[in-house]
C-alpha cells in the first residue's frame, strides 16, 4: 500500500498547533415549510446553530444527545453531503469552503462516514468487494495489488472473512454488515471518519466487538473519529472529547473524563442521571432528573436559554431573577476549566449525581 | 384547507389551459406539415384549389389569415363566452359558451354533439367504475386474507386471464352468450336513463360488466398485494392485540389503509377512462364521446376532434383535482397548507 | 374433551396456579430454509405485582414469546404447544374467539415502535376508545371521557384537545404513553411491554418506565418488559429471564442475575456492556461470534459455540449434552449450564466480578 491514497493536496506543512478538523460556528438551516398561497417560507429550521469544536488528529470526538438535537445534521456538514448555511469548517488547515472540486473529491477521501443502518446503507445489489472497493474506483486510486488484494486485506483487517468477496450484504449479520461499512469507510485511510451512531443497531454483545474494532483501528491508522451516539455509556468508553447538543447547539464541551466526573451544564445532569446502570441497587436509590415536556420546535426555539424550558434547575433552584435572565438573555459557550465549555447562565456541579456514577467501588 | 383547495384548483385550471394550447396548436400546425390548410379540415371538403380566390376568401372568412394568438384567442372566447357562427351564406347560427364551434360535416354544433354522446359515456364509465371497484376491491381482500390458499389462487389467475383479454375479445363473447345465444338481453340499444331506465340498464349492462372485468382484474391484484403489505404492518398488530374482532380488524384497520393508494388510481382511471371509450364504444355501438371522436377522425372533422380532446383532458384534470382533495381527507399525514 | 374436575385455576394436583403460567412453551416456524425454532421449551411462572424482565438479544425469541402469550400467533403458519395459564385460563388451545376476548381486557400489550404500532388514519384518541369499547358496553361518548382520563393519566397534557391528533402529530414519547393509555384502558391484569423505550431517547425512556412503574403499582397487575438493555432491567423489575436461542438460560430475582449470575452467557452480557457506573475500562470484552441460528440450533447447549467455559466441563459435554435448567446457588435461581454450581459462584467471584 503506497501513499497514493492520500493524494490531497495538503499544505507543505500544517502548523502544529492546528487541530485535524476545526469547526467554528457552523449553522445549517433547513427551509420551512411553505405556507400561503404564494407559497412562502415559513421560518427556517435551526438544525445547527452555531457550534464549534475541534478534532485532533487520532482523537475522537463524541457528539451527544437526543434524537432532533442536530449531532447527525452536523456529522453530515463535517463530511461535506449537507453545505453549511454559515460558518467555517477547517480541514487539516484549509478552509473547505474554498475548495475546488478537483480538491473537493481529494478531500471526500479523506473523510468518510459510517452509518447506523447496516441494512439500508448498503447497496443490496452490490457484492461486498463492490461496495469495499467503490472508493477506489471512484477515486480512480490504483492499489499496489489491485483493488481486490486491497478489499480483501481490508475485509480480514475488519473481522471478515476475505473469501466472502462476492457474497451480498444480505448474508451478513447486522454485526458483520455494520464491519462491511468500516471497511468501506477505511479502504482510502482517511484522517477521520464521521461515525454516526454505528453500534446503535447492534445486540450488546456484538455491539462490544464493533467498539474494540473501531478503536483498534484508530490505534492503528491514527484515524480521527467524530462518534455521534445517543448512548452516553459508550461514548465515555470511545472518545476522548465530548460534546453535549441540544436543539442545535452544544450545551457543554469537555474532555471525557472531565465531562463524565464534574458535568456543570444542567441538561447533562439530566442525560446522565437518565442513563440506566446495570446495578439494581444503585437503581433504587438513585435520583433521577426527569426532563418535562417536550423538545422544542428547533424553528421556533425558546428565547434566551434554549434549555430554559425544559430545566430542571431553572424550575427548581433559581430565583425570579435568574429565571429572568434565563428566558432573556442568550448563554455563550464559556470556558470555565481549560477545555471545559459550558453553555449555560448558571452552572454548576451537581451533588449526588456523579458519586453514583464515576467511581468503580461497588456498592 | 381553503388554500390547499384553491392552490389545487388554480393549478387544474392552468392545466387545462396549457391543455387547450397545446391542441389548438397541433390542430392549427399539423395541417401545414401536409401543406394543407387547416381550413379544409375545418370546413370538409371544398372544391376550390388552394389558391384560388375563393378559398382565399374563406380563409378570411373563418380568420385563418390572423396571427396564430389570435385564431386561439377566437377559439378561447366562443368556449368562454360564446360566439355566432357563419359561413356566410346560411343564417348565423348563435352559439352560445361554452362554444366549441361548428361541424360543417354534421351541419351541427359540436356542443350539441358533445352533450348528446356524453351521458353515454358517461354512465358507461361510472357503472363500470362502481362495479370494478367493488369486485376488484373484495377479490383482492380476500385473496390477501390467506395468501396462497385456494380462494386466492382462483382470484389471481382470474385476475391474470381477465387482464390478458381485451374489451374486443370479451364484449363480442358477451354479446354472442347474452344477446343472441341465451337472449337474456335481446335489444340492447341506447336510450337515456330519463326516458326509459330500463332499457337505459339493459343497454349498460354488458359494457359495464365488460370494462369492470379488465380493470377490476387490475383492481384486484392492486389490493391484494396492498391488503397483505398492511396486514403485516405493526398497526394490524396493535388492533388484534387490542382484542378486536377480526372482521374490524382486516376492514376498519386493514382496508382502510390498503385502499388508500387505491383511491387515487381509481381516480385518474376513471378520468382516462372517459376519453378513451373508442373500442368498448364500437363494440356495443353505443353512441358516445369515443364514437364521435372516432367518427370525426374518419371524416377530418376538425372542430370536433378539438372540442372531445380538450372535454377529455377537462375531465381528467377534474378527477385529479377531486383524488387530491379526497386524498388530503383520508390521509391525514398529507401535509394540507 | 374432558372436563377438568377442578376448577381451573388448580393445578392437577391440587396446588394453585400462579396468575400467569407458562409450560414448556415451543414456537416453531416452518420456513424454506428448515424449521426455524423461535421459542423451545420455555416455562416461568408470573404473579399479580411483580414485574419480571425478559432480556435476550434480537432473535433470541423474546418478542415471539410475548405475541404467543397474547395468542397472536392464531392464524399464522406458526406451531405453537406447550401450557399458557392466565388467571386459570389455557391459551395456547383456546380457540381465537377465546383469546381475542382477554386480549386488552385481562392482557394489554405494547410495542416498541410506537409509530409503526398506531394505525396513521386514526386519531390517537379513536383508538384509545376503540380499545375500550370492544370490552365495554358504554356509549362512545363515555368511551371518548374514559380515553381522555386515561390520556391525562398517562401524562398528556391538554389531553381533550390532543384526543383529536394524529399519531404523526405526537412526539415519540407521546406517542408511547398513549399505547400505555391504549393498553391499559381496561385495566388489564398483565401488560407486556416489548422493548418499549428501545426507539426512544434516554430522557423519555426514564419518563416512560416510571409510567410503566406507577401504573403498575396502582394496578398491582403483572408486567412482562422485553429488553435487550440490562440497565433498563435493573431500574425496573423484580425478576429476570434471560433468553438464548430461544431457550431460557437463567432465570431469578433481579439481585440474583446482577450480583451472583451463573449462566456464561449472562457473564458475557454484562461484560460487553459499557458502564457508567464503574471506571472506564480500556476495553470491552465482547461475547465473541454471533448468535445461533434457530434453524440449525447447536448441538449441547445452545451456547456453547461462543461461551469461553466449555474447557470447565469434563470432556464434551458441552457440545453433546442439552444442559437441564437447574437450580442455581439460591432457590428460584435456575440455570442451564453444565459447570456445577459451587464452581460457577467461583469463576463469577474470581474472574468475571472484578473485572466489569
Amino acid at each position: 500500500m503506497t501513499n497514493q491514497t492520500t493524494a490531497v493536496s495538503t499544505p507543505a506543512s500544517t502548523p502544529r498547533s492546528e487541530p485535524l478538523l476545526s469547526v467554528r460556528g457552523v449553522s445549517k438551516y433547513f427551509p420551512g415549510g411553505s405556507s400561503g398561497l404564494l407559497g412562502r417560507r415559513g421560518k427556517p429550521i435551526k438544525a445547527v446553530d452555531g457550534v464549534s469544536f475541534s478534532v485532533e488528529q487520532g482523537q475522537t470526538l463524541g457528539l451527544v444527545g437526543e434524537s432532533g438535537c442536530g449531532k447527525s445534521t452536523t456529522g453530515r456538514v463535517i463530511s461535506k453531503l449537507l453545505e453549511p448555511t454559515s460558518g467555517e469548517i477547517r480541514f487539516n488547515g484549509r478552509d473547505i469552503a474554498g475548495l475546488k472540486p478537483r480538491e473537493m473529491r481529494a478531500y471526500r477521501s479523506e473523510i468518510q462516514m459510517i452509518f447506523q443502518d447496516p441494512f439500508s446503507s448498503l447497496n443490496p445489489r452490490h457484492t461486498v468487494g463492490t461496495i469495499v472497493g467503490a472508493p477506489f474506483r471512484i477515486q480512480g486510486v490504483k492499489p499496489d495489488h489491485g483493488i481486490k488484494a486491497e478489499v480483501q486485506s481490508m475485509m480480514e483487517r475488519v473481522g471478515l472473512n476475505p473469501e466472502h468477496y462476492n457474497r451480498y450484504p444480505h448474508e451478513f449479520s447486522g454485526g458483520q454488515r455494520q464491519r462491511i461499512g468500516i471497511a468501506r469507510a477505511l479502504a482510502l485511510r482517511p484522517k477521520l471518519i464521521v461515525c454516526d451512531e454505528p453500534v446503535s443497531a447492534l445486540d450488546v454483545s456484538v455491539q462490544a466487538q464493533v467498539v474494540n474494532l473501531l478503536e483498534d483501528l484508530q490505534q492503528e491508522f491514527g484515524v480521527a473519529f467524530v462518534f455521534i451516539a445517543h448512548d452516553l455509556s459508550v461514548v465515555r468508553h470511545i472518545a476522548d472529547r465530548v460534546a453535549v447538543m441540544y436543539l442545535g447547539k452544544i450545551m457543554e464541551i469537555a474532555d471525557r473524563d472531565t465531562l463524565y466526573s464534574e458535568p456543570l451544564h444542567p441538561y447533562t445532569h439530566a442525560l446522565m442521571s437518565a442513563v440506566p446502570v446495570p446495578d439494581p441497587r444503585k437503581e433504587r436509590r438513585r435520583e433521577r432528573i426527569l426532563l418535562t415536556g417536550d423538545l422544542p420546535s428547533p424553528s421556533n426555539p425558546p428565547t434566551g436559554c434554549v434549555f430554559h424550558t425544559r430545566c430542571q434547575k431553572f424550575r427548581e433552584e433559581l430565583t425570579d431573577v435568574q429565571q429572568d435572565r434565563c428566558r432573556t438573555e442568550l448563554p455563550v459557550l464559556t470556558e470555565k476549566t481549560p477545555g471545559h465549555e459550558v453553555y449555560c447562565h448558571f452552572p454548576a456541579p451537581r451533588a449526588g449525581l456523579t458519586d453514583l456514577l464515576k467511581t468503580g467501588v461497588p456498592a | 384547507m381553503i388554500r390547499f383547495i384553491a392552490v389545487r384548483l388554480l393549478g387544474a385550471i392552468v392545466v387545462v389551459w396549457l391543455v387547450s394550447v397545446v391542441t389548438f396548436l397541433i390542430f392549427q400546425i399539423v395541417p401545414t406539415l401536409s401543406h394543407t390548410s387547416p381550413v379544409y379540415y375545418y370546413i370538409g371538403k371544398i372544391p376550390f384549389p388552394p389558391d384560388s380566390i375563393q378559398m382565399k376568401a374563406l380563409t378570411h372568412r373563418f380568420g385563418f389569415d390572423l396571427p396564430l394568438y389570435a385564431q386561439y384567442w377566437h377559439f378561447l372566447s366562443g368556449i368562454l363566452f360564446g360566439q355566432t357562427i357563419t359561413d356566410g351564406v346560411s343564417t348565423p347560427i348563435q352559439c352560445s359558451a361554452p362554444c366549441f364551434g361548428y361541424s360543417f360535416r354534421q351541419h351541427q354544433l359540436v356542443g350539441t354533439m358533445m352533450a348528446t354522446a356524453a351521458p353515454v359515456t358517461i354512465s358507461m364509465c361510472i357503472g363500470a367504475a362502481i362495479l370494478w371497484l367493488i369486485g376488484g376491491v373484495a377479490v383482492g381482500t380476500f385473496s390477501a386474507l390467506k395468501p396462497g390458499s385456494l380462494v386466492d389462487r382462483v382470484g389471481m389467475t382470474g385476475s391474470l386471464a381477465a387482464v390478458s383479454l381485451p374489451i374486443f375479445f370479451t364484449g363480442p363473447l358477451l354479446l354472442l352468450i347474452f344477446e343472441y345465444t341465451l337472449g337474456v338481453l335481446p335489444d340492447v340499444s341506447y336510450l337515456p336513463i330519463t326516458q326509459d331506465p330500463a332499457q337505459w340498464l339493459r343497454s349498460m349492462i354488458l359494457p359495464w360488466v365488460s370494462l369492470a372485468f379488465l380493470f377490476g382484474a387490475l383492481y384486484a391484484r392492486l389490493t391484494r398485494s396492498n391488503m397483505i403489505e398492511t396486514m403485516g404492518e405493526d398497526y394490524i398488530r396493535t388492533a388484534r392485540a387490542k382484542g378486536l374482532s377480526r372482521p374490524t380488524v382486516i376492514v376498519r384497520h386493514g382496508l382502510r389503509a390498503a385502499i388508500t393508494p387505491i383511491v387515487t388510481i381509481f381516480g385518474i382511471d376513471l378520468g382516462t377512462l372517459v376519453g378513451s371509450t373508442v373500442i368498448t364504444e364500437t363494440v356495443f355501438n353505443l353512441r358516445g364521446l369515443g364514437y364521435l371522436s372516432i367518427q370525426a377522425i374518419q371524416q377530418s372533422d376538425l372542430p370536433v376532434i378539438l372540442g372531445v380532446t380538450i372535454i377529455a383532458a377537462v375531465v381528467l384534470v377534474i378527477a385529479n383535482f377531486i383524488v387530491d382533495i379526497l386524498y388530503a381527507f383520508i390521509d391525514p399525514r398529507v401535509t394540507v397548507y | 374433551m374432558t372436563t377438568p374436575l377442578l376448577a381451573p385455576a388448580f393445578r392437577a394436583d391440587g396446588s394453585k396456579r400462579p396468575f400467569l403460567e407458562v409450560k414448556d412453551l415451543r414456537v416453531h416456524f416452518p420456513t424454506a430454509d428448515g424449521l426455524v425454532k423461535s421459542v423451545d421449551g420455555l416455562s416461568f411462572e408470573l404473579e399479580r405485582g411483580e414485574i419480571l424482565g425478559i432480556v435476550g438479544e434480537s432473535g433470541s425469541g423474546k418478542s415471539v414469546t410475548s405475541l404467543a402469550i397474547l395468542g397472536l400467533h392464531k392464524g399464522s403458519n406458526a406451531m405453537v404447544t406447550g401450557e399458557i395459564w392466565l388467571d386459570g385460563r389455557e391459551i395456547v388451545a383456546a380457540t381465537e374467539e377465546e383469546v381475542r376476548d382477554l386480549r386488552g381486557s385481562e392482557m394489554g400489550m405494547i410495542f416498541q415502535d410506537p409509530l409503526s404500532s398506531l394505525h396513521p388514519f386514526y386519531s390517537v384518541g379513536t383508538q384509545i376508545s376503540e380499545a375500550y369499547l370492544v370490552h365495554t358496553k358504554v356509549s362512545k361518548k363515555d368511551a371518548k371521557a374514559e380515553a381522555i382520563r386515561m390520556l391525562e393519566k398517562v401524562g398528556i397534557p391538554n389531553a381533550p384537545n390532543r384526543y383529536n391528533d394524529y399519531p404523526h402529530q405526537f412526539s415519540g414519547g407521546m406517542r408511547q404513553r398513549a399505547m400505555i393509555a391504549m393498553a391499559l384502558i381496561c385495566q388489564p391484569q398483565l401488560l407486556i411491554a416489548d422493548e418499549p423505550t428501545t426507539a426512544l431517547d434516554v430522557t423519555v425512556q426514564a419518563q416512560i418506565l416510571e409510567l410503566i412503574k406507577e401504573l403498575h403499582d396502582e394496578l398491582n397487575s403483572a408486567v412482562i418488559l422485553i429488553t435487550h438493555d440490562l440497565g433498563v432491567v435493573a431500574e425496573t423489575c423484580d425478576k429476570v429471564l434471560v433468553m438464548y436461542g430461544g431457550q431460557c438460560v437463567e432465570k431469578g430475582l433481579v439481585d440474583d442475575l446482577f450480583y451472583a449470575p451463573e449462566m456464561p452467557y449472562t457473564w458475557g452480557l454484562l461484560r460487553s456492556m459499557p458502564r457508567m457506573d464503574r471506571d472506564r475500562q480500556t476495553r470491552l470484552t465482547p461475547i465473541p461470534g454471533s448468535p445461533p441460528s434457530l434453524i440449525n440450533v447447536p448441538s449441547g447447549c445452545v451456547f456453547n459455540t461462543r461461551c469461553p467455559f466449555t474447557d470447565r466441563v469434563d470432556g464434551d459435554k458441552c457440545r453433546t449434552v442439552h444442559p437441564d435448567l437447574q437450580q442455581g446457588a439460591t432457590p428460584g435461581h435456575e440455570v442451564r449450564c453444565h459447570i456445577p454450581t459451587a464452581q460457577r459462584q467461583e469463576i463469577w467471584l474470581t474472574e468475571i466480578s472484578p473485572n466489569l
